[in-house]
């Protein structure tokens, strides 16, 4: 996961990186799991400019399912943010740079949400619909989509 | 190129908070 330069550069350009190690730091391994309920590894937080969780990412993934991940974190941040916008690009990017991870069908997903939620245009929510009849189809997301269309 | 984990967690909270950046926090297990 984190030897891949994609998520080297991506973590390094949207967040502050901080680590606990379950044996070399395993006082703060205590107190921050306590504190986040994290108590297995690996556990990825990523956690607002107020120390309050957003997203989490347990157990290994490959790099290209940890990157999408990453970024979906990321993106759900601007959107809980109400950054419309930045949300729908963050999405978008997820789907085009990393379509075959697992994260890109709720990706598109939200991409949609944030498009409607920036335009308030209806129009937006059934272009995601139809997206998903084209790809995606049988995920989760799909079915999510679905009462759009 | 790497990431340069930090391990001064309140430290790097405090910093978060001033720069309103967010914080990638790793409970890791892998060989340091």
């Amino acid at each position: 996961m984190w030897p891949d330069e994609r998520v080297v550069k991506f973590v390094n350009e949207n967040f502050i990186p901080a680590r606990v190690h379950v044996k070399d730091d395993a006082a703060a391994f205590q107190k921050y799991g306590e504190q986040y309920n994290a108590h297995w590894t690996p556990t990825v937080l990523e956690l607002d400019p107020n120390g309050e969780e957003f997203y989490r990412v347990e157990g290994f993934l490959p790099a290209d399912d940890f990157l999408a991940q990453l970024m979906l974190g990321r993106a759900h941040m601007d959107f809980k943010q109400g950054k419309w916008a930045e949300a729908q690009k963050r999405f978008s990017e997820i789907v085009e740079k990393l379509p075959k991870s697992d994260g890109a069908a709720e990706a598109l997903y939200w991409a949609g949400v944030s498009r409607y939620k920036a335009t308030n245009d209806a129009s937006a929510l059934k272009a995601t619909a139809k997206a998903f009849t084209q790809r995606y189809l049988d995920s989760s997301w799909a079915k999510k989509a679905s009462i759009w269309a | 190129m790497g990431i340069n984990f930090r391990h001064d967690v309140d430290t790097v909270l405090k910093e978060a908070k001033k720069q309103t950046k967010p914080v990638l926090l790793d409970f890791s297990a892998a060989p340091m």
